[in-house]
């Protein structure tokens, strides 16, 4: 039985036909299952096993790698704060023992409703707005304690629902040209990978 | 302070609120580059960019038509685009990702038929939601433009390009750990040999990686030819490149500039870049490349932004990202968060990287918390000294990936530097500077 819904399923196929290899779209498949479920549950990472071709223990055995990707329950708003080297120097760690305060969970903690989860991030790539604070992986640019409070405010009173969706999903435009690809092409491509493969496999075992 | 009238090369669109879109990128010429490029035949579009002599900009600084000479013949090869910018206080990708994203994908389709490449990835990492939308969108309109997708403005070239999202993980920055991750994986760097994926690269295929700002550099070597480009900047280090300045300066932010013929004073000074140091404090060191260079001190601030300069004075230009420390910074306390990051995102594979990363990071938080010991500052240079011997630069290699020898350098910088700060915070039981 099937845990994406038939539109969650066919989007998958779609997806996983972009790629010379199925495996390939384990990330993304991770996403998309992230984006309806806000986590990885263990039915979608058995579909999506399936889906690519390996099994469950691979799709969680990767998953557990990347940091943006939750095998248990995650809250609705991830705030991140990044302390690394440029945010370091403009207050950083000031600014996270504020959001500890402020929210009232420890730093990896999360509040008992479930809104808001507070992890210390590494460098978040908008040094020129440290401290950089991400909400759900959207840069938020909230430096002070007064623009977190705010923040923090916003978030609660829903005011901020349009510009980030609740945790888990990432990316709201799809892809949705070339989806519809010509299989004998791909076909073709794979099987020449796989040839290419094998002939590096005998040139070995040759060796 | 020397600000030249070099032309703006991939920022040029930067200033218009609505850079990202097509609209906007068809009027300000947009495309115009890889209709030319797909006028010339791809070997020609190659020695265009050799001419530029364009050294990659993610941060190893290979010259990229070098790269794409490289790469072996064979039925099947890859083009993959590294936009999974995570290197500490780098954020020029970032800025190029949502705010020119058509320029990517321009650069990305003439490299695409200068390799003639069979399908194009653009890695682009995970933490840049908007990033990876706009970069979608990009795509997705580029297609309806005709520059993407069967017979690319009626030239007979066809490439697909996917959009491929990164999940949150350092080591997929180093482009063997990034095709691993494209493959599906865990993002381990891969064992060398073959040290390069113009070899053997995604599914063991011959693979280009680029930087997403060395992509964004071609439209204009194509448009303005790549004698052009040579002319900018000096030596080895041709054209212009975007620097992230971030830390104690007055005005924080992504700056492109010519190379060679600036220097790190006009970058951190000049009132059109850094405007100088923040609440007028002295500047104590910077760090002149990303987390794994070492740092320089006032002394260097003459220095060129060239490569070849910025390595013989014993560091790098890295990922063009500098970071400027007042006199007020603990410099204990910047080598301690460094090293927690290495810690942090090192993979795991070689034993020196994954635990030695752990033992420095130990060492380093008890000085600045007040627990340090008299013999640290020796453990810690013999477990530098283990993980890359002799503490040389350029390191030493001892690991499958370069993170590991990229611990050492901030450490044996702090050191060098500081080595009376990190005495006083051992003597005081604490950080002199609070």
């Amino acid at each position: 039985m099937s845990h994406f819904t038939p539109e969650t399923r066919t989007r998958a196929q779609q997806l996983v036909a972009l790629y010379p290899k199925p495996r390939s779209a384990l990330i993304p498949l991770c996403h998309l299952a992230q984006g309806e479920d806000g986590w990885l549950r263990p039915e979608a990472m058995e579909e999506i096993a399936e889906l690519v071709g390996v099994t469950p223990a691979e799709v969680r055995g990767t998953a557990t790698f990347y940091d943006m990707l939750d095998i248990e329950p995650a809250a609705t708003y991830r705030v991140s704060i990044c302390t690394n080297v440029a945010c370091l120097l403009d207050g950083a760690l000031e600014l996270l023992a504020h959001a500890e305060a402020r929210l009232g969970v420890p730093i990896g903690g999360a509040t008992h409703d479930g809104t808001f989860a507070l992890e210390e991030a590494e460098c978040l790539a908008d040094c020129d707005f440290a401290p950089c604070v991400q909400v759900n992986h959207r840069f938020v640019r909230a430096q002070t304690a007064d623009a977190f409070d705010q923040l923090v405010e916003d978030l609660g009173a829903g005011k901020l629902a349009a510009t980030i969706p609740p945790h888990g999903t990432l990316q709201r435009v799809a892809r949705n040209r070339g989806l519809v690809v010509d299989p004998e092409r791909v076909a073709a491509e794979r099987a020449a990978v796989a040839r290419a493969q094998a002939e590096r496999a005998s040139a070995q075992d040759a060796r | 302070m020397a600000v030249t009238d070099a032309p703006r090369i991939v920022t040029a669109r930067l200033h218009h609120e609505d850079s990202h879109t097509l609209e906007r990128f068809l009027a300000t010429g947009g495309y115009d580059g890889l209709r030319k490029a797909l006028a010339m035949t791809p070997e020609a579009v190659a020695a265009e960019v050799d001419a530029a002599s364009l050294l990659g900009r993610g941060g190893a600084g290979f010259p990229a038509g070098r790269k794409w000479s490289m790469l072996r013949k064979a039925p099947v090869t890859y083009l993959v685009v590294n936009g999974d910018e995570s290197e500490p206080a780098t954020f020029k990708d970032h800025l190029l990702i949502e705010g020119d994203p058509h320029q990517i994908v321009e650069g990305t389709i003439i490299a695409a038929y200068a390799v003639q490449a069979s399908q194009v990835f653009i890695y682009v990492r995970g933490e840049f939601a908007l990033g990876l939308e706009r970069m979608q969108q990009a795509v997705n309109d580029a297609y309806d433009a005709g520059a993407i997708g069967n017979d690319i403005f009626s030239s007979g070239f066809s490439v697909d390009v996917v959009v491929h999202p990164g999940a949150g993980a350092y080591i997929c920055g180093d482009e063997t750990g990034l095709l691993e991750s494209l493959e599906g994986k865990r993002g381990f760097p891969r064992i060398k040999p073959p040290y390069f994926p113009a070899v053997m690269g995604l599914y063991g295929q011959p693979t280009v990686v680029n930087n997403v700002e060395t992509m964004s550099n071609l439209p204009w070597i194509i448009l303005h030819g790549g004698a052009a480009f040579a002319a900018l900047g000096a030596g080895r280090s041709t054209g212009t490149r975007l620097f992230a300045l971030s830390g104690h300066v007055r005005r924080p932010g992504a700056f492109e500039v010519e190379m060679v013929k600036t220097t790190f004073r006009d970058l951190i000074y000049a009132p059109l870049y850094g405007g100088g140091i923040r609440g007028g404090g002295e500047l104590k060191a910077f760090i002149p490349g990303g987390a794994s260079s070492p740092w320089f001190g006032p002394a260097e601030l003459d220095l060129a932004l060239g490569q070849d300069e910025v390595q013989a004075a014993g560091s790098m230009l890295g990922s063009g990202s500098v970071v400027v420390m007042d006199q007020s910074t603990c410099l204990v306390r910047v080598a301690w968060r460094i090293t927690k990051f290495f810690a942090r995102e090192s993979c795991g594979q070689c034993t020196p990287c994954r635990e030695g990363s752990g033992w420095l990071e130990r060492i380093l938080y008890r000085i600045e918390h007040g627990s340090g010991r008299a013999e640290d500052l020796e453990v810690l240079l013999d477990v530098c000294d283990n993980i890359s011997p002799g503490l040389h630069w350029p390191p030493e290699q001892t690991t499958i990936c370069p993170l590991g020898p990229s611990i050492p350098p901030s450490i044996n910088s702090a050191l060098t530097m500081g080595r009376d700060e990190f005495l006083v915070h051992i003597k005081e039981g604490g950080c002199p500077l609070g």
